[in-house]
């Protein structure tokens, strides 16, 4: 799964860390998220979500789109 | 913002204190049920079933101990552990049946001891989860 997490993140001006402390994950988790290997689960995403007011779609997309 | 994170770090610090402790009084009650039946109470039985059932109850502890100091981790934590977990216990039955099989047909000199499967089991899932967060770096 692509995603956007790391745009996001520039764009609000955030460090790994900052995300990890806003989405209550380890900044391994964020870190591991933006580099594709790891998809976070769909709670997570929805925080993500929140965090960036976007819909998930926006943020997550379906590595075949 | 930062306070959520305080709470997952200052959670996983009081979950190793605790899981460290009941790890320490899980070993201590082993120690003293190997070594104490010998050299303390000179086999007397009823002090080997309490040791025994100290022991059980401390295991009990460190199991539900273990089990809090994962359910609290972060996803991608959990996942690593989990797999881990997983690669720990294919070693227990694959490797521990094999073993014990080297015991019955002679391909091992002397009997197969559950300490060596114990061993397998705690090496494979210390080197799983340095694998697991290598790959996750």
């Amino acid at each position: 799964m692509k995603n956007r997490l790391k745009v996001l993140r520039a764009e609000h001006d955030m460090t790994q860390a900052q995300l990890a402390d806003a989405a209550n994950v380890s900044r391994q988790t964020i870190n591991a998220i933006e580099k594709g290997k790891f998809d976070p689960s769909l709670p997570l995403a929805f925080k993500f979500s929140k965090l960036f007011k976007k819909p998930i779609e926006d943020i997550f997309q379906d590595e075949e789109e | 913002m930062n306070a959520e994170h305080t709470n997952l770090k200052s959670q996983l610090k009081k979950n190793t204190k605790r899981l460290s402790i009941w790890t320490f009084a899980w070993v201590i009650t082993v120690a003293l049920v190997s070594f104490g039946a010998k050299f303390l109470w000179d086999f007397n039985e009823a002090i080997s079933i309490a040791a025994i059932i100290l022991n059980l109850i401390t295991g009990i502890g460190l199991i539900l101990a273990n089990r809090r100091y994962i359910m609290d981790l972060d996803e991608l934590q959990r996942k690593i552990f989990m797999d881990a977990m997983a690669m720990a216990l294919g070693v227990a039955v694959v490797g521990g049946l094999a073993y014990s099989m080297m015991d019955i047909t002679n391909v091992i000199k002397g009997d197969a001891e559950i300490s060596i499967v114990v061993m397998m089991i705690g090496i494979t899932y210390m080197v799983s989860i340095i694998i697991g967060n290598f790959r996750y770096k």
